[in-house]
């Protein structure tokens, strides 16, 4: 037996999820850019070629709207893909076979043809990288109907909403925080803890709510150690799912604590944090003793990566905004 | 057609027998059409051409949003279609009427999708409508769509297995406009890489709403595909009988495992773009009438007549058509609006609290209203 708790890096994690969903359907293919003899760029498809052959795991032309727009037909035909995008800033070739047919096939076509893709994409800041390969586009795909979109923050989330994404019959835009592909976490292998769209608590505090995902969930948890040891108690959220949020452990979090804070690297105009600030103004109101927050990257394109610790949130940005929140 | 040209056709512009050089090596593939089959193509032309006038009329009598004509590309479509086999899988863009027509659909579900009454108009995979996929708007997109269902198909081995019944190949439409589509050269790169089972039928119907063809290439569009490996030719695509020939043709070999071809038709929008334009005002008078004198009903119905068909088919082909176009007019005008429901079913195949909360506020909204309160 297997122990059912490993320790491993999320980018293990996904790829022991990629091969637990090929091997339990055979009509799950994986498709992308160097992703077969090379294992993809961050090798998180190391090995499966081997392993299931040149048939499931398909190293493609390098065309972004092509990937997207045959998985499209592959669906038709009963395949289930999962896509690799190679950087988040390379998803917008594929933008309109995402938006335009990915997303609304099912309602075109009043539910005769499902699109059970996963588009995969590495994302996020950190890593030192040039441009177009540390952004951070969720919100694009959050704002269109007919997508679910996710992102976990651990490795366990990782191997467990791989699966779930791809057991979906709708397609799921899957954001992997690229800068924690190799911190390692346990990964436990007996059952998945949560429902994909499910908002989970990671920290209980009193005091105020920070709430993020991807990344800046782990920045959230720094900046929760340091307020503790100021006596400020806090209470950290991992999203997870950002269409559709689970608003229910949000809303209870916040008439606890009164206080909201949300958090991104994504630039913070109409973003993720500004939906979840819009309703926690409708639905907890009155239970609100400051205004929402939101800490976020900027409104400009993504900087150079040498001055980039100025644009992504620290835990520092983090502390001044409860900070804030607190004297209000 | 000028001698040596390139081009494949059968039938001069008066409906002679007169096979180009091109169309020599297409000739076996006319061989077991029987005369009832020439009438069929002729019926088939016959009807969609009524079946276009009187979308053309509903819509300007207020009945369709928007209609764009099929008048003129009657023998392309029906000769492709025509070509195909039962188990084949079309992939159309919003012109292919004719195709549908043939392919066994319920040609109710078009107008639906031009009334506003429905977005998809008919269930692609339900066995009834013939492998006819969705109309798609977005110019160029379906061929990718086309490209990984043909990958599909190939992954399945339903191609190269001698077993005509099993053997499947995908067909995709698209207009000389969305050649200049990224989606299209995407298409053929991944068509070429995968080998994929699918014959890409252009109707080059020489605009793109009102930019001309020249504007999109400086070199016949056939030619393009060469560029990306694969074999292409270019048809008379007025002409049913080389629309067929072509087809079946590549069709063949794609279900046989030789990979994609690529066939230009040669054709004319005789109409509108759509309902919503004024070809006037980029088209010469010339233009027009150089293309009328190539009609392909007209020109099929000289050969028909040639071949012994006599004025009762004609007559019984007319009559049949009107009966098509009034049957369909009177089924237009009871389409009803869909029910609200519409809007939020199916936007997710799975529950969706998102959606679910707004369709319940929809409807106690609606009921408020209607209670008065
Ligand atoms: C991506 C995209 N851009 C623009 C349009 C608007 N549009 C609709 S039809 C058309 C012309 C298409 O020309 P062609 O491909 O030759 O097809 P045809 O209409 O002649 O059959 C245009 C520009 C569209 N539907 N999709
Ligand atoms: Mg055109």
């Amino acid at each position: 037996m297997p122990p059912t708790i490993e320790e491993m890096p999320m980018a293990k994690a996904l790829n022991a999820g990629l091969r637990a969903a090929m091997a339990a359907d055979d009509r799950v293919l994986l498709m992308g850019e160097d992703i077969g003899t090379l294992g993809g760029v961050f090798r998180i498809t190391e090995g499966l070629q081997a392993e299931f052959g040149m048939k499931r795991v398909l190293d493609t032309p390098l065309a972004e709207s092509g990937i997207i727009g045959t998985a499209v037909g592959l669906a038709m035909r009963g395949y289930r893909s999962v896509c690799e995008i190679q950087f988040d800033g390379f998803i917008y070739p594929g933008f309109d076979q995402i938006t335009s047919q990915l997303a609304k096939l099912t309602n075109r076509t009043e539910g005769s043809v499902h699109m059970p893709v996963v588009i995969r994409v590495p994302y996020g800041g950190h890593i030192g990288a040039v441009e177009h390969h540390q952004e951070s586009p969720e919100a694009y795909f959050a704002h269109t109907a007919g997508l679910r979109v996710v992102s976990p923050s651990t490795p366990n989330d990782a191997y467990w909403m791989i699966q779930e994404a791809i057991a979906s019959d709708d397609p799921v835009m899957f954001f992997e925080p690229k800068s924690r592909y190799w911190p390692k976490g346990p990964v436990d292998f007996s059952s998945s803890a949560v429902p994909l769209h499910s908002t989970r608590v990671v920290r209980t505090g009193t005091d105020v709510t920070l709430i993020a995902h991807g990344a800046m969930v782990s920045t959230l948890l720094q900046a929760a150690q340091v307020a503790a040891d100021e006596g400020v108690s806090v209470e950290v959220l991992d999203l997870r799912s950002l269409s559709p949020i689970d608003f229910g452990p949000i809303i209870s979090s916040v008439e606890k604590t009164g206080r909201l804070i949300v958090c991104q690297e994504a630039p913070g105009f109409v973003s993720v944090g500004s939906e979840i600030a819009a309703t926690v103004a409708e639905r907890a109101f009155y239970s609100l003793q400051s205004p929402v927050l939101r800490v976020s990257g900027f409104d400009t394109p993504y900087p150079s990566s040498k001055i980039e610790t100025f644009y992504l949130p620290d835990a520092d940005r983090v502390l001044e905004a409860v900070d804030r929140s607190l004297a209000y | 057609m000028a001698e040596n040209s390139p081009t494949v056709q059968f039938l001069s512009i008066d409906g002679e027998f007169a096979p180009s050089e091109a169309a020599e090596e297409y000739l076996p593939y006319l061989a077991d059409l029987s005369d009832d089959d020439h009438r069929q193509f002729y019926r088939d032309m016959a009807i969609s051409r009524r079946f276009d006038e009187e979308c053309t009329n509903l819509q300007r009598q207020g009945q369709m949003g928007l209609w764009p004509p099929s008048h003129g590309q009657e023998a392309a479509q029906v000769g492709s279609a025509r070509a195909s086999r039962p188990q084949d899988i079309l992939f159309p863009t919003y012109r292919e009427h004719a195709v549908g027509l043939v392919r066994g659909i319920d040609i109710l579900g078009i107008v639906k999708v031009m009334r506003g009454t429905s977005l998809g108009g008919w269930d692609a995979n339900d066995p009834k409508n013939g492998n006819f996929r969705n109309y798609t708007l977005v110019i160029g997109s379906q061929t990718l769509h086309a490209t990984g269902y043909a990958m599909g198909v190939a992954f399945d081995g339903l191609v190269g297995t001698g077993d005509p019944d099993v053997d499947t190949a995908v067909m995709v439409y698209f207009g000389d406009g969305s050649t200049s589509q990224g989606d299209v050269s995407e298409s053929f790169v991944f068509a070429a890489s995968n080998q994929t089972p699918q014959v890409f039928f252009l109707q080059n119907n020489q605009w793109a709403i009102s930019v001309p063809v020249s504007t999109q290439s400086r070199i016949p569009l056939y030619l393009r595909a060469r560029g990306f490996g694969i074999p292409s030719v270019q048809i008379d695509g007025n002409d049913v009988l080389a629309s067929y020939a072509a087809t079946r043709k590549h069709l063949d070999e794609a279900r046989a495992g030789q990979g994609p071809a690529m066939i230009e038709a040669l054709t004319y929008r005789i109409g509108a773009h759509t309902t919503s334009d004024d070809p006037t005002r980029y088209q010469t008078p010339e233009q027009l009438a150089y293309w009328v004198a190539r009609d392909p009903i007209k020109r099929f119905e000289a050969y028909l007549r040639a071949q012994g068909a006599d004025d009762a088919f004609f007559a019984r082909t007319t009559e049949e058509a009107n009966d098509f176009a009034a049957d369909l007019r009177h089924r237009t005008l009871t389409l009803e609006a869909p029910p609200l429901s519409s809007m939020f079913d199916n936007v997710y195949a799975e529950p969706h609290p998102l959606v679910a909360e707004q369709h319940a506020w929809l409807n106690a909204y609606e009921l408020s209203l209607r209670e008065g309160i």
